[in-house]
Order: C-alpha cells, then sequence, then structure tokens
C-alpha cells in the first residue's frame, strides 16, 4: 500500500556486513520520512524482517486488479509463519534480482505467471527465513531445532513454552549462513493460503487515493498528447505547429518515431493544441490494408496444408471416408484491450539519468524501451510503477514508455504523456483476427471420429522470439492442439502469415479463439450424433479426468437437464488454459435476435488455492471480458485505419446487460494454474452453444450479430 | 478567475473557460481521485456531483459550473466511511479500481434519492458507469448491502 512506502534508508545487518539497501520507493509520491537505522534481516530479496517485528514484503509482479498484490505476499507470509495484517509490502523498481523464472527471470506480469511463475520462489523466500530465525532461537536456548515451531511472527520451544518474536532475533538469524534447501509446507498445512483474505489494495481504491500511472505528478512536469498517423506504420512527412503553440498553455511541438508530441502545461491545452495540429503524413505501404481483404486472404491461404501442431490417427482419411462428416468455418475479429486507463507514462531525462514512472506490465521491457530511447546506459535508467487501470497484456507493451522518454528528452523536462481514448482504440497491439477450418466425423454410433483444425493467423509467438522448428505456435493453438477429448483421428495445423496490423497479448492469448472455436465445434459434433452437449463431453474425457470432474461440477451446479423458462437454453464448455482446467454453462434466450445472457456458472479446478475470493473475482471478471468480446467486440480496418473510435462503437457489457457469474472451485492440491484468463477463453463457448440450443443457429463469425440469429 | 466549491473548500482557478470541469479537478485543483477515461461522457470514471446530481466531468466545461457544489471521491466521506465505501470494502468490489471512484459517485447519487433501490433503479442509474473488469454483480450486491436489504 503507497501509504507503506515511505522512504527509509535500513542498515542492512548482514553476514556480508553493513551494505546500506535503500527501499524500493517512489521518488516524488510520498512523503519523505526521516532516515532510521535498525538492524534489519534480509534473507533474500523478498523479504526484510526488522527489529521491530515489521515485516516488508518485496512486490515485482504489478497489481492490475487481479489481486497479485495480496496473493503473492500471502505465499510468503504462510511459509514465515506471520500475522498477514501486520505485513508491509514495497514495490521494487526494474531489477533483474527480482525476476519471474518464467519469463526467463524478466519482470512481466502476463500470461497468467505470477502465482505459476513464482509461488515456488516466494514460499522459498518465506521458508528460508522462517528456518533462518529458527536456527538462531535454537543457537539463543541451546536447544536443537526440530525442538522449536513458529506461531504469528514468534518461535515457541515445544516443550518449555519459551516464546522469542521475530524482531528479537534478527541480529543473531542474519549472521547465520542461508540454507540451500528448505521444506515446504503440505497443502493440508496451510493456515492463510486458502482463506479469503481481504486484498491490500482495496481500502486506497474506494476513497481515490490509490495512485494509478496518469495520477503521477513530478515538479516542473509538463503534460503531452501525441498526434499519431491513423494509418499503421506511417510517419510524419512534416508539420506546422504555429496554430497548436497558439493555444495558450502549450509550450513546445516535437516529432518523436510515434508522431507529434503536443507538450503543455496541463492535459487540456496539451489536447487543444493537438486538435489545431497540422501534420501531414506518409501513410506508407499499409494505406490500402482492409480486414475484409485480410480475411479473404486468409481464406486462400487455408487451402494449404499447414504446419503440424498435432497429428493423431489419419484425420483427413477419417473425414473423407465417412459419410457423416462435415466442415465448418470460423473467423474471429481484431480485439483492441480497452483498459479504462488510457495508456500514459511519465518520464524524465537528464542528461545522466532517466527516471520513469510508469503503469506496465513489464518493468523489464519498460527498461529496455526507455534505456533505448534514452540513450543512457542501463543503470542510469530506473523504472517506478504505479497501480495499472487494467492491463489484460496491452500494458505488456512499452510504446507508452518510448513517447514519455523522447518527449521528455526532446523538451528537457519531466513530462506526462497520456493517450486518448480514441489513441487507445487506434494504436493497439490488437488480438489477430483468425481464420480457421475445422472438420469432424461421426461413426455410425455416435461417436467422433475424427477433429481436424486448420487456422492461419498472425504468430503470437512471433512477439517473443522465433517460432521453433517445427513453425507451429504453441499460443496459437493453445486449445486446440492440447485437445483433452478422446478421439482416434486428430489433427491441427497452423498457418503464420502476417499482413502488417500490429498485434499482440489479448486476455487469454490464443485460448481466446480456441475455446470459442474447439467448443463450439465439438457441441455441434454432440447435437449431429444426437448427443447431450455434457453427456457427449463427458463420454470423451474419460482419460482427462480433472476436465471431467470440472465438466460434471458445473453441469450440476447450473442444472444441467433440468426445466427452464420458456425460451431459455443452456449451452456447456469446458477446457484447460493457462495451467487451470475451467468449466462454463451459459443460460441465454434469443429474442428478435438480441440475446439475453441471464447466468453464467462457472467452475475451476486452479490446484491448491491462495485467495479463494480472487479466484472467484477473476472467473467473474473474465468471463464477462470473454462475453464482451463474443456479444461486441470487433475491430475492422478500412485504408489502413482502425475504423472504430471510442466506447459508442467499440463497445462495452454495462451494468444493464452484465449477467451474475457463479463460481465454483475444485478442492485440489495440484500445482497452482493461472486464473486471470481461463474464463475469458471460455466464455465465447458456452455462450454459443446456448445460442445453438435456444435458436438452432451455430455461430460462426464473432461478434455475434442480430442479422445471424434473426430469421 | 473562476471561483468553485469543491468538497466544502473554495477554490479560484485561473482556467480558460472552456476547460472541463474533470482538468480542473485533477490538473489545477489537484485531487486525481476523479480518473479520466474517454472524454465523452461514455465511460463515467470522471463521474462527481454537482449539488448532488452525479455528472460526467470530463463533459462540464468549468465555467457553468457556478455556485454548484462539487464533490469528488475525496470528499464523499471522511475516512471512507460512507456506507457504499464500507460496503465496497465487505463485497472487496474493485479489481483493477480505475472506474471505481466514478462507480461509487454514481452509486452515492442514486443512494441519495432511493434509499432502496432495485435492479431496475440501480440499471438506469449505473449503466453509465463502465468497468472493463468486470465487477458489476459485486457492484450490485454492494449497493443492496450499503441500503440495507
Amino acid at each position: 500500500m503507497a501509504k507503506t512506502i515511505s522512504r527509509r534508508i535500513f542498515l542492512k545487518v548482514s553476514a556480508t556486513g553493513g551494505a546500506l539497501v535503500i527501499g524500493g520507493y517512489l521518488p516524488g509520491l510520498h512523503e519523505t520520512g526521516t532516515a532510521e537505522a535498525a538492524s534489519l534481516f534480509e534473507p533474500n530479496v523478498w523479504v526484510k524482517i526488522g527489529a521491530d517485528d515489521s515485516i516488508t514484503i518485496m512486490l515485482s509482479q504489478l497489481e492490475m486488479g487481479q489481486g497479485v498484490m495480496t496473493s503473492m505476499p500471502m505465499l510468503v507470509a504462510e511459509e514465515l509463519d506471520v500475522d498477514f495484517k501486520k505485513i508491509k509490502t514495497e514495490w521494487v523498481p526494474a531489477d533483474p534480482k527480482y525476476g519471474n523464472p518464467n519469463f526467463g527471470g524478466a519482470q512481466l506480469t502476463a500470461g497468467s505467471n505470477s502465482v505459476r511463475g513464482m509461488w515456488k520462489v516466494l514460499r522459498e523466500a518465506g521458508a528460508t527465513a522462517r528456518a533462518m530465525l529458527i536456527t538462531a532461537a535454537a543457537q539463543t536456548w541451546s536447544v536443537a531445532d526440530n525442538t522449536l515451531n513458529t506461531e504469528n511472527g514468534e518461535v515457541v520451544h515445544r516443550a518449555s513454552g519459551r516464546r522469542m518474536r521475530y524482531g528479537s532475533l534478527v541480529d543473531r538469524a542474519a549472521a547465520l549462513p542461508v540454507p540451500k534447501t528448505v521444506s515446504l509446507k503440505s497443502p493440508k498445512e496451510f493456515r492463510l493460503l486458502g482463506q479469503p483474505t481481504p486484498r491490500l489494495d482495496i481500502p486506497e481504491k474506494v476513497n481515490g487515493k490509490a495512485v494509478f500511472g496518469i495520477d503521477v505528478k513530478r515538479p516542473g512536469m509538463l503534460t503531452a498528447r501525441v498526434v499519431r498517423c491513423p494509418v499503421f506504420g506511417g510517419k510524419v512527412e512534416s508539420f506546422n505547429s504555429d496554430k497548436a503553440k497558439a493555444v495558450p498553455g502549450v509550450r513546445q511541438v516535437v516529432k518523436i518515431s510515434s508522431g507529434v508530441a503536443v507538450v503543455a502545461d496541463n492535459y487540456w491545452a496539451a489536447s487543444k493544441g493537438a486538435q489545431v495540429l497540422d501534420v501531414k503524413w506518409n501513410e506508407g505501404p499499409l494505406a490500402n490494408l482492409s480486414s475484409v481483404e485480410i480475411m479473404k486472404k486468409y481464406a486462400v491461404l487455408a487451402e494449404q496444408t499447414g504446419k503440424i501442431a498435432r497429428n493423431n490417427g489419419d484425420a483427413p482419411a477419417a473425414v473423407k471416408n465417412n459419410s457423416r462428416s462435415f466442415e465448418r468455418v470460423f473467423e474471429v475479429p481484431f480485439l483492441a484491450h480497452a483498459c479504462m486507463e488510457p495508456m500514459n507514462c511519465t518520464a524524465d531525462v537528464r542528461a545522466d539519468r532517466c527516471d520513469v514512472w510508469v503503469p506496465t506490465q513489464g518493468q523489464t521491457a519498460s527498461h529496455e524501451a526507455a534505456v533505448a530511447a534514452s540513450g543512457l546506459p542501463g543503470k542510469a535508467v530506473n523504472i517506478y510503477t504505479t497501480y495499472l487501470g487494467g492491463g489484460f497484456g496491452r500494458r505488456g507493451e512499452a510504446d507508452f514508455v518510448t513517447d514519455a522518454v523522447e518527449t521528455s528528452k526532446a523538451v528537457g523536462k519531466p513530462v506526462k504523456v497520456v493517450w486518448t481514448r480514441e489513441d487507445d482504440i487506434q494504436h493497439d497491439f490488437y488480438r489477430p483476427i483468425t481464420y480457421i477450418r475445422m472438420w469432424g466425423a461421426i461413426d455410425g454410433s455416435g461417436k467422433p471420429v475424427a477433429f481436424m483444425q486448420r487456422m492461419v493467423q498472425q504468430s503470437l509467438m512471433k512477439r517473443l522470439g522465433p517460432l521453433p522448428p517445427d513453425g507451429v505456435d504453441r499460443i496459437s493453438v493453445d486449445g486446440s492442439a492440447t485437445l483433452p477429448y478422446d478421439i482416434p483421428n486428430i489433427r491441427v495445423e497452423f498457418i503464420e502469415t502476417d499482413p502488417g496490423v500490429p498485434y499482440g497479448f489479448w486476455r487469454s492469448v490464443g485460448a481466446s479463439v480456441q475455446g470459442y472455436v474447439v467448443e463450439a465445434f465439438i457441441d455441434e459434433l454432440a447435437t449431429t450424433a444426437g448427443k447431450d452437449p455434457y453427456q457427449f463431453r463427458h463420454d470423451l474425457l474419460s482419460k482427462a479426468p480433472r476436465h471431467r470432474a470440472v465438466l460434471d461440477l458445473v453441469a450440476e451446479k447450473s442444472g444441467w437437464g433440468k426445466p427452464l423458462p420458456a425460451g431459455h437454453a443452456r449451452g456447456i464448455a469446458v477446457m484447460e488454459a493457462f495451467g487451470s482446467i475451467v468449466g462454463q454453462v451459459a443460460e441465454v434466450s434469443v429474442t428478435n435476435g438480441a440475446v439475453r445472457v441471464h447466468k453464467l456458472w462457472c467452475a475451476v479446478d486452479t490446484g491448491w488455492v491462495i485467495n479463494p475470493d480472487t479466484i472467484k473475482a477473476q472467473m467473474e471478471g473474465g468471463t464477462l471480458y470473454g462475453l464482451t468480446a463474443a456479444l461486441k467486440g470487433e475491430i475492422t480496418i478500412q485504408n489502413g485505419r482502425v475504423t472504430q473510435h471510442h466506447f459508442n462503437d467499440y463497445q462495452m457489457i454495462r451494468h444493464n446487460d452484465a449477467p451474475e457469474v457463479e463460481v465454483h472451485i475444485v478442492p485440489s492440491t495440484e500445482t497452482p494454474g493461472g486464473i486471470g484468463e481461463p474464463s475469458t477463453a471460455i466464455a465465447a463457448g458456452a455462450l454459443v452453444n446456448a445460442i445453438a440450443a435456444a435458436t438452432g443457429k451455430r455461430i460462426y463469425k464473432l461478434p455475434i450479430r442480430p442479422e445471424q440469429l434473426r430469421g | 478567475m473562476i471561483s468553485l466549491t469543491i468538497n466544502g473548500k473554495q477554490y479560484d482557478v485561473d482556467v480558460s473557460a472552456d476547460t472541463p470541469l474533470l482538468w480542473v479537478i485533477r490538473d489545477t485543483i489537484g485531487l486525481t481521485g476523479t480518473k479520466f477515461g474517454c472524454g465523452l461522457q461514455q465511460c463515467g470514471a470522471c463521474t462527481v456531483h454537482l449539488d448532488g446530481v452525479a455528472v460526467r466531468s470530463c463533459g462540464v466545461p468549468v465555467s457553468s459550473v457556478g455556485a454548484k457544489k462539487v464533490t469528488t471521491i475525496e470528499g464523499l466521506s471522511a475516512a471512507s466511511s460512507h456506507p457504499l465505501q464500507l460496503a465496497w470494502i465487505a463485497e472487496q468490489v474493485p479489481q483493477c479500481g480505475y472506474c471505481q471512484s466514478g462507480q461509487l459517485m454514481s452509486a452515492a447519487a442514486l443512494l441519495a434519492k432511493k434509499t432502496k433501490p432495485t435492479d431496475a433503479d440501480i440499471d438506469a442509474a449505473m449503466s453509465g458507469n463502465i468497468c472493463r473488469c468486470g465487477t458489476y454483480q459485486r457492484i450490485r450486491r454492494a449497493i443492496h448491502r450499503a441500503a440495507g436489504a
């Protein structure tokens, strides 16, 4: 919590001597307290224990609503045996020592990898500290380590009942060697993990005190708005800043790599200046691009065989030789992320240093962008993070960092660059448009004997690095190549192409497409076979017990098979995504083409649980994110430009059409899975299957339009 | 100079008359709890009260405020004690939190008018406030909780 981040200089007492350690405070954002010196036990980079019994846990995974500010320290506190209500947290700067092992040590909050990447690191950090405190107490009392327990921030000698506070042991503990291995609790020993725990960030999110990137203030700071070429890849040919500079409050107008920055005393002046700025653009080679043409080209590409992502049996032969086989074509559009907080970044570039305050998902990527834009050495560039007003993958990019650093460097002052909503919708890294051919076949007894997919898409993996030698993008086929159903002939093919539209990671990424396509197609196989869609899936999941348990639970909780009000119908879907198994049932009705979603049920097996209410919140919100896309979301491109501008033509689900999502968590001791994305991936699947049950009409193209359902 | 009363305090601000109240609150006064989400009155992140009525401050020119009393999230209560703020915490409503100032201000204006709002009342009063994290059902529960339902 911001209030706890005061500027303190701690004297580190350690085996290596008294080095000064400065915490990850946010310069300028918080009151500067009196420097204090205190003994501090810092057995690793994640936890600091003070002589005053203070427990400070460092935060590297960033808070964008998914609850990591609470779940990450819970992992440390569980093993450390401390009262969670008494811990303090501190955000760390960009620094490799805080990297997430799931990203090769980069600091990145993405891909539902906070818990999955960090749980072991953080539990070991807590367990290591606890083991050293026990040894320190054992030495103090001249007893064996194994005669001692810990409880709520104290070491307890079982036989005598003697107790010592952790704070009283810090000097002795700090002098001990750090153990190389520690044992972790088994899930049944958990006291804190699994308990609904109030989130640490919520109190300051109900009174306006939470500091987001857009709220950052620096002495002498100016505010900038960047005018960008409406065509992807277009460049500034020339500009005339006379009219913009005539706006009171506008200070400077400077060319940067993404366009022209109008720099002013405040946002309104920058905005007015931007509106009257004359820019001549060189629109570049993409000025004729259209999403309709892109999809047509993808359809042609899909005539060819793709790279093989999965191949069991002989699916093409099974399709060809079966009288009950069919082909369907699915299309999904580009999507923007539309975080509530528009992209922004504040930078202060000096001759010898560069400080950046940014709501980012990736400290490492932000650091790299700031180093490149400032031209300064890495150690002269500091990244400080804030709360994120939504991320959803958009804030894993660093284009807004480049904007701010280039602008600050050009004007020689601290500058906050704030994007408009139009910038946000029109200059995103979009969930890629996708064309998918599906083939299936059913035998005489109604069993599916073939499942075949051929997808055409920009390669998401290529944003991270080259494709593997087999040419298959595993991110794109997340959900099809991992098909859990017991079908003898399965083939999944991937065809990569790139029309040049900026694309990237949109909440649930490849699975955002596959959760829809695969589960809609499986559902059509079921109804074509004359089977109940739940029973059909259940029967095919004999080799996937976790999937089957999730499917059974969500069917039971939703009252699958029980009578419904007239006009209502249910749809079901199940999949694995980001290491969790998620099942969903949607109940809908359709009137004159208009879809009403009455309620959704979610079941999830995400392994052992840290904060169950956070899991529920993520299932609720992630479902609505996917539902919004399925019902409303489409970015189209004409003449190289995005057609949509704003929330009026890129619409969101609102209070009046948001259904309740009822969440059930499967008790599990499996390794934890991700939770921020699975429900987004599956939402469209259950929805379109419910629509098919209500209307008899299958949805092959998103978003769902009333025209598809009328007549 | 334009005179404004914000959260019971008087401010004289030297800004152009067309400046939206939102940017006066954020950039000139320095109260950043009120958020910029769209600038076209479509998302509700900038919702404040003018004499108790919820308005989108991004669409209110500062010159039109006059003597009306402005209340922002910072002025909703002392020490986060408004029943809605307590309910927001009890129901663990916020995720990213960016829209929540606006959600709370819209809800507070609703509760001031209707002490026991129905779901239809909530739909009518709250549908101008977008939440991208999808906290709608918790917001609904929290409003009912605050209303003592």
